[in-house]
């Protein structure tokens, strides 16, 4: 008990601090903070097993994040009928050829030394095969942009529960880790912080330009939930009857019977809202639970220490017989994989799917900051980073205004510093961010919660 | 005629738009390779400084202009330069001061400095848009065309026209200066040499007697020399926008690294590399080829390789495919 003392308090200072807001501000903004806390919390654990455990350096957080978000697509839109009848066979059979591809370059290595010769070869097929695809796919790829352009224009999902997008989420971002792992891991960390960035802006780049599977910069909108729609909750008997007995004590002060039908029906707005997010924060908070409690079971297991003898000194591990790349590659498969868990949450959340939106500052850079603030092997540290940072991101805006109109109190209201100074209030959060990991590396370059390793 | 017709557009559309984004990719790449090969981490802020050091320049472009005074038909900006530098400068002083000189002390890893280099990216870019604004801005004045493609076909008779910005002009030129200077410093003076000796093994020359804190020093003023001049020339020739700096990061670092990272030389090249390949597979070609091919073979689609929503992406793939197959780069660099 003493020894989790300080990972206690901090974790009721941050409920503090949500629960402030929800008290000073609204609940409906604390408890929408409070879910982003609890995905950017997924997040960072997806990093912290990467970096904190194995030492791998992975930049590339933002193209894992939208391939999960792809996920919830995929699963949960109903299928275009009429797209699929009209290219669908066209795709399925690029799908097929893009196989053939990687088995036929499979072959080849295999199968010849490792010569000039085979490199051309190997060249040859992935360009023809290129040009091949492009032929096949372009008039189904045409076909399906076609159809109902301004509302379908791709082929849809599958029109299963979204919830599902979760797993499948997990196993895309997995997917692309395994690659990225095979080709990327051998490099030195820099080069491999360098080379995941640029290789999460292509995944970008393709989920937002390949319109017959994404929409592209079109979003998808309006995506299914696994949570109650407000407009239904408004309606229904029980959550009616809920908010009335939970304000009962405010509506008895009115005594108008229209005013306190009024004001009911204010509250029952207000709280099918709410109800909703806790919906979700429910469901999050599962998650967040029993990922928690899987990593800090590995943590501990001889695999995490097998782990840690990695990050700490390959050679040694490796001269005891431990097999670094294959280990490495796994964990970067793990880590990616939940970074992707997080993406499918956080397009279920929001509902849409906005390919524009993801951008390396908020999906790669900030959850970093989160992972180095909270404290790198440390899975409490790592989601106390995932809130600590979010609610300073969000609140960053209040705060400066605050800040600012202190400082300039002395000013006119119409002078031009102070006008200017308030205008560029949103962008006081870059600031607090760089200034909070400057000072968080130099003064406590553990974390908040720095690593502790004990023997059991 | 026709070929001189398909040679026209190939140089109007691909060769001179590439020869200059590529100049401005080069100083951007010389500016992280000389980071890296000098301080060892790789610098995330890279961008950012550049639009750091290009916001003094629009400042003091405002400042001259609020005077009357101008560069005739040259843009008033290439005038507030060295004062921007001058700012630019002491600013990269001063965070290597605060910041780097005490992971530096310390021998953290480059990876410790990498991340310490994103904080300093966050606060750069705070500093930037606070000042600045996020908005898109132009600070071009003065002639904005050397060649127009209307008065080149009236000349010639030729039906492409060729029209050469005067920014692009400007941006060659002066990173043809800028560079060569750069190298002749390097190979030539004593501080050069000594500046790539302690690049080439650090222990060494300090066992010789050279001052690293000079060498970091003038290794920062470089760097902020070229950072601003670099991202002067891309805002002259496009548009100053804080968020487009940030992602030029990206194929700036590309540049470096193809050209053999903490090889300045390489870099250069490397900054071309990207340039020309990014424009070349995502041209349409429909029309040189119809200038070249009789016309029975005329295509009928555009025989674009890829489209130019990939143009980031081929940057990337070059660098994960130099990276697989060549990880110190094209040219040589450090072999990491």
């Amino acid at each position: 008990m003493r020894k989790n003392l300080n990972v206690i308090a901090a974790y009721s200072i941050m409920m503090g601090l949500i629960i402030l807001v929800g008290i000073f501000q609204s609940w409906n903004i604390a408890l929408s903070i409070f879910n982003l806390c609890l995905i950017s919390a997924v997040m960072t654990m997806g990093a912290n097993i990467q970096w904190g455990y194995a030492g791998l350096i992975n930049f590339g957080i933002m193209g894992f994040t939208a391939l999960g978000g792809l996920a919830a697509v995929l699963i949960s839109v109903n299928p275009v009928q009429e797209a699929w009848s009209v290219g669908g066979a066209n795709i399925l059979l690029s799908l097929f050829l893009i196989i053939g591809i990687v088995l036929a370059v499979r072959f080849v290595l295999k199968k010849y030394q490792k010569t000039k010769i085979r490199n051309y070869v190997i060249a040859a097929i992935i360009i023809s095969g290129i040009i091949i695809i492009r032929l096949v796919s372009e008039p189904g790829i045409e076909a399906i942009e076609e159809v109902n352009p301004a509302r379908t224009g791709f082929l849809g999902g599958l029109g299963l529960p979204i919830i599902f997008s979760w797993i499948v989420g997990a196993f895309f971002a997995g997917g692309l880790a395994f690659v990225i792992g095979k080709v990327a891991l051998g490099l030195r960390a820099d080069y491999l912080a360098i080379a995941t960035l640029l290789i999460s802006e292509i995944v970008i780049a393709i989920i937002k330009h390949e319109d017959w599977l994404t929409r592209g910069v079109k979003n998808v909108i309006g995506l299914k939930r696994p949570a109650p729609y407000e407009v239904n909750l408004q309606q229904t008997d029980w959550f009616i009857n809920l908010v009335e007995k939970f304000n009962s004590g405010k509506l008895a002060l009115i005594s108008d019977i229209t005013e306190r039908q009024a004001a009911l029906n204010q509250f029952v707005i207000e709280g099918s809202s709410i109800f909703v997010k806790l919906c979700y924060s429910g469901l999050f908070l599962v998650v967040v639970i029993i990922l928690l409690i899987l990593t800090q079971k590995a943590l501990y297991s001889p695999w995490g220490r097998m782990m840690r003898a990695i990050r700490d000194n390959e050679e040694a591990a490796n001269a005891m017989g431990k097999n670094v790349v294959k280990q490495h590659l796994l964990i970067f498969v793990l880590g990616s994989a939940i970074v992707g868990i997080a993406g499918a949450m956080l397009v279920t959340q929001d509902g849409l799917f906005t390919p524009g939106s993801y951008r390396p500052l908020r999906y790669t850079f900030l959850i970093w900051v989160m992972v180095i603030v909270g404290g790198s092997g440390n899975n409490f540290g790592a989601i106390l980073g995932g809130f600590v940072v979010w609610f300073l991101w969000i609140e960053a805006a209040p705060i400066g205004l605050y800040l600012v109109n202190l400082t300039t109190a002395g000013l006119d209201d119409t002078h031009f510093l102070k006008v200017h100074l308030i205008e560029s209030v949103p962008y006081f959060r870059f600031l607090m961010m760089g200034i909070g990991l400057l000072l968080i590396m130099r003064y406590r370059p553990k974390g908040i919660l720095p690593e502790k390793i004990e023997i059991k | 005629m026709d070929f001189i017709n398909a040679i026209i557009l190939i140089l109007n559309y691909i060769f001179v738009p590439a020869l200059a984004y590529g100049s401005q990719l080069a100083l951007g790449a010389i500016f992280v390779t000389l980071i890296y090969g000098i301080l060892r981490f790789a610098n995330f802020a890279t961008g950012d400084m550049m639009s750091f050091g290009t916001m003094f320049v629009i400042l003091f472009t405002w400042y001259l202009q609020s005077y009357g005074i101008s560069f005739g038909v040259l843009p008033t900006a290439l005038l507030a330069i060295p004062f921007a530098i001058i700012f630019m400068v002491s600013y990269m002083l001063i965070i290597d001061k605060f910041v780097f000189k005490y992971y530096r002390t310390n021998k953290s890893p480059p990876v410790q400095l990498a991340m310490v280099s994103i904080g300093v990216m966050f606060v750069t870019q705070a500093v930037v848009r606070i000042v600045i604004g996020p908005s898109d801005r132009r600070f071009f004045d003065g002639e904005k065309f050397l060649i127009k493609a209307g008065e080149f076909k009236e000349m010639t008779g030729l039906n492409e026209g060729l029209a050469i910005k005067s920014t692009q002009v400007i941006t060659i030129i002066v990173t043809l200066i800028l560079v060569s200077t750069l190298f002749w410093f390097l190979n030539k003076t004593k501080t050069g040499k000594s500046m790539r000796a302690y690049s080439d093994n650090e222990d060494l020359a300090l066992l010789s007697g050279i001052d690293p804190k000079k060498i970091v020093m003038i290794t920062w003023v470089i760097a902020g020399i070229l950072a601003t001049i670099g991202g002067t020339l891309y805002g002259l020739d496009k548009s100053f926008k804080p968020f487009t700096y940030f992602n030029n990061m990206l194929p700036i670092f590309a540049a470096a690294i193809v050209g053999g990272i903490g090889n300045p030389f390489g870099a250069f090249l490397g900054g071309y590399v990207i340039a020309f390949s990014e424009i070349l597979l995502t041209y349409a070609y429909k029309k040189f080829f119809m200038y070249i091919l009789p016309e029975s073979m005329e295509p009928d689609g555009l025989i674009q390789l890829l489209s130019t929503d990939y143009k980031f992406a081929v940057s990337f793939s070059i660098l994960v495919i130099v990276l697989l197959y060549r990880p110190s780069g094209i040219f040589k660099g450090k072999v990491l």
